[in-house]
């Protein structure tokens, strides 16, 4: 991998992540920022697609189930080019095709459509089946937000990937350590995600989220595991590179003009420092 | 169409659910693209078959069916056509906000299928019993809504709902033992009601469907006996309702009685009310279970309970001829 590529390109993902829910005035900052990096591992070196033929039928897939990270993936596709950047400047507007959630009606790139917490691990691992079927090789990266993991269902998508030998799939779960009301210890006090993936018998990762390096190995490794599905557990920091958002690691923002200046300059000067590093 | 009417009210040897089950395995065979996902229940509508027979297309997802319709829903958007079952209380109530969601709101169809509708859970008890799955089901936009009443209707509606692309299909239906209305061979077309009596000395018109057209059989030969010529429409299809035939028989008869196996607050009577009220307003009675829950018994005890009775048909149809 090409590791100063991927770190300007997660720079510039995040840069255009704040650009994007700029265009609104507020929504779902940090659980959008502290998934740049993945992003950025995934779309530059990882994922196989194709921004003119969307829905490919060999693609690699993304479901993002912890829905409210849209506007990361908004900027993300913009970038790889499915659509000029500038449409995605709409986000919740009137007749918008970037929603707050992702819409797999709306938004090219989009696979499945999420928002209901839980319900992408499901959608993604029935995807996996179906590619799995049709002896496609390819793969779902399936994105579950820690606070999401209070769903059961989450656990459910766990055990039927794991009865059905789902070695396609790779569940991400995004460990920034917080949730809308507060610390996830706080409210249902998760403990390990790790140990309690890997109790599900899934080939189980922890690591730095914000290492571009460490996610593309853990992708490797976890293709290298043949007969089982794999969960890497991303730890982050929720807001990562958002000024307003990230010493509190906000749920939502509603940062005011100054602070929205503050914080598009530091990430504007954020991109040219990794560019001349 | 091409329906054959027996209505000798006497009960089909073959077990209603295999109309289903048979016919999923002989359409599983012809198209590839068919999957089947159940939930810890295949044994009790004999679609262990279809998992013996196509173990690369026929899943079990154990008892967690918010996931099993999640996985459904990812399934379909591979481009699989989906059957997904449960008991009538759970692949509805158990899983709503995923098929909404997941498969309904994101566009992909899949095939919800609901054992033991309405009374026919008997032993199964209220917790079982789903007089409020069809209701679920009407109420999400482009949805198909299918009430079947036999082993040949079931069959002949399994064919076509493959040919169904857009929105999600709700099928109820019965398991076991079943009053054979139709005969061997007959075809139906889903969103067409079929007329099974009518007469230009019609006074009312009884629309029904399920266990229910068996009753209504017998109410319209009670009635006859008594010099009362009435209409019988079989509406199968609950959604999209067969508007054209509803509003033709309520201008034509003037009262309308609906029977069926659900709440009345929120089923067949409900979508029959609502066509008249902006068509045709016209005397409605509605037979059915009348808002309550659910309970334990043999079937023909509920029936009698809940006031499913072709005899509760006939005093309708009277109270609806009187209020003309």
């Amino acid at each position: 991998m090409n590791e100063k590529k991927c770190k300007v390109l997660a720079a510039e993902i995040r840069l255009e992540t704040l650009k994007v829910i700029h265009s609104r005035g507020f929504g779902h900052v940090g659980g959008s920022m502290d998934l740049a990096d993945l992003m950025a591992v995934l779309y530059g070196e990882v994922m196989k697609f194709d921004p003119k033929n969307p829905r490919w039928e060999d693609r690699d897939w993304l479901v993002l189930s912890k829905g409210h990270a849209g506007p990361v993936a908004y900027a993300t596709f913009g970038l790889m080019g499915y659509y000029p950047m500038e449409e995605a400047y709409t986000l919740n507007h009137p007749h918008t095709h970037f929603p707050s959630h992702t819409d797999r009606k709306l938004t090219p790139g989009v696979d499945l459509t999420t928002g209901s917490l839980g319900q992408g691990a499901s959608t993604a691992t029935g995807a996996a089946l179906g590619n799995k079927i049709d002896g496609r090789d390819s793969h779902v990266f399936c994105v579950i937000g820690d606070g999401e993991a209070d769903e059961g269902e989450v656990w459910e998508a766990f055990h039927f990937a794991y009865a059905h030998k789902l070695d396609n799939i790779i569940y991400f779960i995004d460990n920034n350590g917080y949730q809308l009301d507060g610390p996830t210890d706080d409210i249902l006090a998760h403990g390990s995600l790790a140990k309690k993936a890997e109790a599900f018998g899934l080939y189980t990762q922890e690591i730095d989220g914000h290492d571009v390096k460490a996610i593309y190995d853990a992708i490797q490794n976890a293709y290298a595991k043949k007969g089982v599905p794999s969960c890497i557990v991303l730890d982050t920091c929720k807001g990562k590179g958002a000024t307003f958002a990230e010493p509190k690691h906000d749920h939502s923002s509603q940062p005011n003009e100054e602070q929205w200046a503050e914080a598009l300059a530091a990430s504007e000067k954020a991109l040219e420092d990794i560019k001349n590093a | 169409m091409n329906v054959k009417l027996i209505g000798k009210h006497e009960k089909d040897s073959r077990a209603c659910r295999d109309g289903l089950a048979l016919t999923l395995n002989e359409m599983m065979a012809q198209d590839k693209s068919i999957c089947y996902v159940d939930c810890d229940l295949m044994g009790c509508i004999n679609t262990k078959q279809l998992r013996k027979n196509y173990p690369d297309r026929a899943f079990e997802a154990g008892i967690a069916e918010g996931n099993a319709a999640g996985v459904a829903a990812g399934l379909a958007a591979t481009g699989k056509k989906v059957f997904f079952h449960s008991f009538g209380t759970f692949s509805s109530r158990r899983c709503y906000d995923q098929i909404y969601m997941s498969a309904a709101y994101a566009g992909l169809t899949v095939h919800v299928l609901g054992s033991d509708a309405g009374v026919t859970a008997a032993f199964n008890g209220g917790t079982h019993m789903p007089l409020e799955d069809a209701a679920m089901y009407l109420s999400i936009p482009e949805t198909t809504v299918l009430d079947p009443a036999d082993y040949d209707q079931l069959a002949s509606i399994t064919r076509q709902l493959v040919n169904i692309d857009k929105g999600v299909t709700y099928t109820r239906f019965v398991r076991k033992g079943i009053i054979q209305v139709y005969g061997e061979g007959s075809e139906f077309e889903i969103g067409k009601g079929v007329v099974l009596h009518e007469s230009d000395k019609d006074q009312a018109t009884i629309i029904t469907s399920g266990i229910m057209v068996d009753e209504s059989l017998k109410a319209y030969e009670a009635l006859q006996a008594e010099g009362i010529s009435v209409r019988v429409i079989d509406m199968f299809t609950w959604k999209p309702l067969d508007e054209e035939l509803v509003v033709k028989a309520a201008k034509e008869t003037g009262a309308i009685v609906t029977a069926e196996n659900h709440n009345v607050t929120c089923g067949l009577g409900s979508v029959v009310a609502n066509c008249l009220a902006k068509n045709a307003p016209t005397v409605q009675e509605f037979v059915g279970v009348q808002d309550r829950f659910g309970q334990v018994g043999p079937q023909d005890f509920l029936m009698d309970e809940y006031g499913l009775r072709a005899a509760n048909i006939v005093a309708a149809v009277k109270k609806a001829i009187a209020r003309k």
